[in-house]
């Protein structure tokens, strides 16, 4: 395959050439990732073949593929919720050994417990990690307000809305400050003016102290608008990574006018072309299966 | 539908039944009621003997021995449901082997089972304990098993990465997951336990609710049956009531039908 090296834009003076020397300065650094899971039937199914990807300290990179490709497995491997198969995972240099400690998780689907209030939620958090019961209030009251929800502190989640539920998980991740944020696609379910809204609070909460990010999504636009890099994954099965591209836009963004700028257009443009082979070849494969 | 409407169709339906049960036991058809007033005594018979019980030291020390089982055998099911239903839910072997040990157990009806505790805990209130302990088990063991293994995976995998530990997840995360099927099924399990009590003084005691109703039957004292079924019927609505209470005040976070939603 022609574009299997791909690279786009690479005028990056701090791309580190060879990542190995200075891997410290990797948040997350991801080698020869292979993943197979054993199906129903007792075959093995290899999701993700091969995969490597780097993460550097305060990077902001948007993994995007067509449905099925892989993306979510491997932030799982990232967060050390799934084991690879065969590769490495280092996390600032060290060897990614159980749960990854240094990443906070937003999950696609509803992830707060419903028994608690948002401001439980928030506040258990930092309770399970040391934090004494009232001072962890106090943070998630604080939280809570960052994310525009000091309204809605003792609510249960069944009493919020789809988008106000997402705040307050953002808030229940950011609270315990993790130097490496992992996203699967934790705007999906969201309609359109709301997953805008909610890029625009991620940047800006972003912004203020850069976490390294990886963000997994099938929404090219969202990718391009609030990403530094984007990294396109192959149809799976066999799924690796064939496209890694800068995304020159100057920050600070709002994600959604920057959209309609003509380097936007560019950038998607070129991205597409190897994005739009990888959706049909998956539509293939579904309809042979 | 009209709140008052229901209410006024309900004591209508009320009025009604209790008078044909009095016209068809007092009125004369041509000489003798329809329904012999000595099989089914009259509406006011029973009410009479209801106010003039009701007064009594016997009645209430009854109502108490009812109300000590009940609960008693309440609070044991729950205790020891939870606790194995826990234990089956974390050890997938155990909950293999023990399967249909449990259900061969549960399929059994426990009305049979009254005379042996019977004879192991004599006639005092322990042998309806365990009664209703058998009934109450397995409604609280079966919903909290269900309860554990149905925790939502990503909910799990959440608490997991925010940093929490096997004992913050069953604290935060099991337990509060589990006690919601137990409280969905706390009428259920409050109404057996009831039954426990009450089935096994029926079968042989010297107190209780179902005591009572069992030595009116022994003298054919039909207006007796009756009066003890109207005081455990009360007895019942009131508890009834007050677990719909205490289950409001528990569930509090739980979506409800016509929950309100502001975005």
């Amino acid at each position: 395959m022609g574009e299997q090296a791909l690279v786009g834009h690479v005028s990056d003076p701090a791309a580190p050439e060879e990542p190995h020397q200075n891997s410290t300065n990797l948040a997350v650094s991801l080698r020869d990732i292979r993943i197979t899971f054993a199906d129903r039937s007792g075959q093995s199914y290899t999701a993700i073949a091969d995969a490597d990807l780097d993460v550097r300290d305060g990077e902001f990179v948007a993994i995007v593929g067509p449905t099925g490709c892989g993306k979510s497995t491997l932030l799982n491997v990232a967060a050390g919720l799934l084991n690879p198969s065969a590769g490495r995972c280092a996390i600032f240099g060290n060897q990614l050994k159980g749960l990854n400690r240094k990443a906070g998780y937003l999950f696609q689907a509803d992830a707060l417990m419903p028994w608690k209030t948002a401001l439980e939620n928030v506040a258990i958090a930092l309770e399970v990690n040391g934090t004494p019961a009232a001072k962890a209030r106090e943070r998630a009251v604080e939280w809570l307000g960052r994310v525009g929800l000091s309204a809605f502190t003792g609510r249960y989640p069944h009493q919020l809305s789809g988008g106000q539920r997402k705040r307050v998980a953002l808030a229940q991740v950011l609270i315990l400050d993790p130097k490496i944020l992992l996203m699967d696609e934790p705007f999906g379910p969201l309609d359109a003016q709301t997953r805008t809204l909610m890029g625009e609070l991620l940047l800006d909460l972003w912004s203020r102290d850069r976490k390294a990010v990886m963000f997994v999504t099938h929404d090219l636009e969202e990718a391009i608008s609030l990403a530094d890099r984007v990294v396109v994954m192959a149809a799976g099965p066999e799924s690796r990574i064939i496209g890694d591209f800068n995304v020159g836009l100057e920050r600070p963004r709002d994600p959604a006018e920057v959209r309609h700028t003509a380097e936007f257009g560019t950038i998607h443009k070129e991205i597409w072309q190897i994005l739009k082979k990888e959706v049909i070849k998956a539509y293939a494969t579904e309809d042979e299966a | 539908m009209n709140r008052n409407k229901i209410l006024f169709l309900r004591v209508l339906t009320a009025i009604g039944m209790l008078v044909s049960w009095h016209v068809l036991t007092t009125v004369p058809a041509p000489n003798k009621p329809l329904l012999d007033p000595f099989f089914f005594s009259t509406p006011l018979d029973v009410l009479e003997r209801t106010a003039g019980d009701i007064v009594t030291y016997q009645m209430w020390y009854d109502l108490y021995i009812t109300l000590l089982e009940t609960a008693l055998a309440f609070f044991i099911g729950v205790v020891s449901g939870i606790a194995l239903g826990f234990w089956f839910a974390r050890r997938e072997l155990l909950a293999a082997v023990m399967d249909p040990f449990v259900q061969a157990a549960n399929a059994l009806p426990r009305v049979v089972l009254a005379p042996i505790f019977a004879l192991w805990f004599g006639l005092g209130i322990w042998s309806k304990v365990a009664l209703g302990v058998t009934l109450v088990f397995f409604i609280v063991f079966f919903n909290v098993y269900q309860g554990v293994r149905e925790v939502s995976p990503t909910v799990l995998a959440n608490a997991r990465m925010l940093g929490m530990n096997d004992r913050h997840l069953l604290r935060h995360v099991y337990l509060p997951s589990a006690m919601s099927w137990v409280f969905s099924s706390l009428h259920t399990s409050v109404g057996f336990a009831l039954i426990g009590a009450v089935v096994g003084e029926y079968l042989g005691s010297a107190a209780g609710l179902g005591y009572r109703i069992a030595q009116a039957e022994g003298v054919f004292d039909v207006t007796g049956v009756f009066s003890g079924m109207l005081v455990l019927m009360i007895f019942v609505v009131l508890i009834d009531g007050l677990v719909t209470v205490c289950e409001r005040r528990l569930l509090v976070w739980r979506p409800t039908a016509a929950a309100t939603r502001t975005t």
